[in-house]
C-alpha cells in the first residue's frame, strides 16, 4: 500500500476552535499515515477517531517515554538519554503491571460515587468564586478570577495542598507546559514542583492522619516516598491545568456561539451532554498522545512494526465525520457526544475524568445563571490563544456583565 | 442478554457507572467494576451495549 507521507505536522489553526485545516485535510486522505519525527524516524500520523481508540485500547503500544522516538524538534538535541525514563510513581508513563499497581491505589478515590458527592461542596466552591467575581466593577478576565482558581481550590483541597501555597507550582507547571520552555527550563520547574511534593510528603508523613487524598495514600503504606510524591505531582497538574483551560475556553466558545448558549440557558438539564459536545469540540491539547508499538501490529491493513512511533491527533479524531455524522466541526450541544476521545481511551483513560465532568457541569451551568449577560469585553481577535502551551485553551478571557 | 464483567482489565474510569448506574457500580476500595445485574431488561439493552463499547479497558462483554 502506498502511504501518504508528511514531512511535518501541521500546527497552525485557522480559528481558534477548530484543529489545523491541514491535519483535517490529511485524515480525510487517510486516517493512518505516515509523518517524519524530529530524530529522523518515519512514524506514523493517527487521525480516525476508531483508529485511535483501537491504538489507544491495545496492549501492543507502550507510552514508555523510553521507547518514544523523538518527535518535538526541542527535545531532540539537549535530552540526556536518563531523563526521557518514566520516574518512579509516575503511572501515566508505565505499562502494566506497574501501571495497575499505582492507579489502583488511587482508583478508589475517583469513583462516580465519591464524586457525586463531592457536587454540594464544588457548588460552594463555584459560588464563592462567581461571589468574588462579582467584586470587580463589571468587567474582570475569566481566566485569573475563575476558570483558574476553581479547578486549582477543588484539587489543593483534595489533596491536602494549601491553595496559599500555590505560588510554589502554579508557575511552575506553566514552565513546564510551555512550548517555548527549552527542555532545562521545563526539567527546572518540574523539579522545584517535585521538591515542594517531597516536602509535602514529609510533611503529611509527621502529621499522619489527615483528611485528603495523600493521607490516605501513605496510610495504605503501599507506595514509596519517591512514588507517593510523583503520583501527588501527576494528580496536581493533571488536575488544575486540564479543567482550567476547559472552563476558559469553553467560556469562549459559548459566547462565540450565541445560538447554542441560548440552548443551554434555556434547557438547562442539557448540561451534562453539553459538557461532553465541549470537550468533543475542544479537545484542548494541540497534538497526541503518542504510543510506540511493542511488537508488528496491523491497524486498518497498515503494518505498524515493533518499535515504531505513532502521534494520534485527539482533536482531529473528535471531528471525524465517521463517528459524528454531518456535521461534525459544527458545536452542537444535543449531539449525541458520548464515546469522544478528549479523556483518552484504553488504560491510562484519564483517571480524573468524572471529577472534571462535574467541575465543568456546575461551572459553567452557575457561571451563566449568575452572569446570563457575560460578554466578551474584547474584539475575539484579541483573546490571546494557548497556541505556545502543550494544554490549549486562553491564557485570559476578558469579560463584562452589566447586572 | 447477559453481561460480564473482567474486573483484572478494569482501570476504574467509571465510564459504565456514569452510563447506567443501574446495571454498573465501582468498588470502594480500588474503583473497578461492579455488576448489579447480569440479565439486564429491555430498558437496559441499549445502555448496556453503550458501556460495553464505551469502556476504555475492554472489561465489559456482552453475549
Amino acid at each position: 500500500m502506498t502511504e501518504l507521507i508528511s514531512e511535518e505536522l501541521p500546527k497552525t489553526r485557522q480559528n481558534p476552535f477548530d484543529p489545523p485545516a491541514g491535519v483535517t485535510e490529511i485524515r480525510n486522505k487517510a486516517r493512518i499515515s505516515r509523518l517524519k519525527f524530529a530524530d529522523g524516524h518515519l512514524g506514523w500520523l493517527v487521525t480516525g477517531h476508531h483508529q485511535v481508540r483501537e491504538i489507544l485500547g491495545s496492549p501492543k503500544f507502550t507510552n514508555n517515554p523510553e521507547k518514544h522516538h523523538v518527535f518535538d524538534k526541542r527535545f531532540q538535541s539537549d535530552v540526556p538519554e536518563d531523563r526521557r525514563k518514566a520516574e518512579p510513581g509516575m503511572f501515566l508513563s508505565q505499562d502494566p503491571p506497574d501501571h495497575t499497581r499505582l492507579r489502583k491505589m488511587l482508583q478508589g478515590q475517583f469513583t462516580v460515587r465519591r464524586m457525586n458527592q463531592l457536587s454540594e461542596w464544588i457548588g460552594t466552591i463555584v459560588d464563592d468564586q462567581l461571589k468574588h467575581m462579582r467584586t470587580f466593577d463589571g468587567r474582570a478576565d475569566l481566566v485569573k478570577e475563575f476558570a483558574l482558581p476553581v479547578p486549582s481550590l477543588v484539587i489543593c483541597a483534595l489533596l491536602g495542598v494549601e491553595y496559599d501555597e500555590r505560588h510554589r507550582f502554579q508557575e511552575d507547571t506553566a514552565k513546564m507546559l510551555s512550548l517555548d520552555s527549552s527542555f532545562k527550563e521545563a526539567m527546572a520547574a518540574m523539579q522545584r514542583i517535585q521538591d515542594f511534593m517531597r516536602e509535602l510528603i514529609a510533611r503529611k508523613k509527621a502529621n499522619p492522619g489527615g483528611d485528603d487524598m495523600i493521607s490516605d495514600l501513605l496510610a495504605t503504606g503501599e507506595p514509596t516516598d519517591e512514588e507517593a510524591s510523583n503520583m501527588a505531582m501527576l494528580l496536581l497538574l493533571a488536575g488544575h491545568e486540564t479543567t482550567a483551560n476547559m472552563l476558559g475556553i469553553g467560556t469562549f466558545t459559548l459566547l462565540q456561539h450565541p445560538d447554542q448558549l441560548k440552548i443551554l440557558k434555556d434547557e438547562p438539564e442539557i448540561i451534562d451532554n453539553a459538557v461532553e459536545e465541549l470537550m468533543r469540540y475542544l479537545s484542548i491539547i494541540h497534538f497526541g498522545p503518542m504510543r510506540t508499538a511493542t511488537e508488528d501490529v496491523e491497524i486498518d491493513g497498515h503494518l505498524i512494526k515493533a518499535g515504531d512511533t505513532v502521534l494520534m491527533h485527539v482533536p482531529t479524531a473528535n471531528r471525524d465525520p465517521e463517528k459524528y455524522p454531518g456535521n461534525p466541526d459544527e458545536l452542537d450541544l444535543r449531539r449525541p457526544a458520548s464515546g469522544h476521545v478528549a479523556f483518552g481511551h484504553g488504560i491510562h483513560q484519564c483517571l480524573g475524568q468524572q471529577l472534571a465532568r462535574i467541575e465543568m457541569r456546575i461551572g459553567f451551568s452557575k457561571l451563566f445563571q449568575e452572569f446570563p449577560d457575560l460578554r466578551l469585553d474584547v474584539a475575539p481577535e484579541d483573546v490571546p490563544l494557548r497556541t505556545d502551551m502543550g494544554i490549549y485553551g486562553v491564557h485570559s478571557l476578558p469579560v463584562a456583565w452589566s447586572s | 442478554m447477559k453481561i460480564s464483567v473482567d474486573q483484572s482489565k478494569c482501570c476504574g474510569s467509571g465510564m459504565c457507572v456514569l452510563t447506567d448506574p443501574d446495571l454498573f457500580d465501582q468498588n470502594e476500595e480500588d474503583g473497578t467494576v461492579v455488576l448489579l445485574v447480569e440479565q439486564p431488561d429491555a430498558a437496559h439493552e441499549a445502555t448496556a451495549k453503550e458501556a460495553a463499547s464505551l469502556c476504555p479497558a475492554s472489561a465489559i462483554t456482552i453475549s
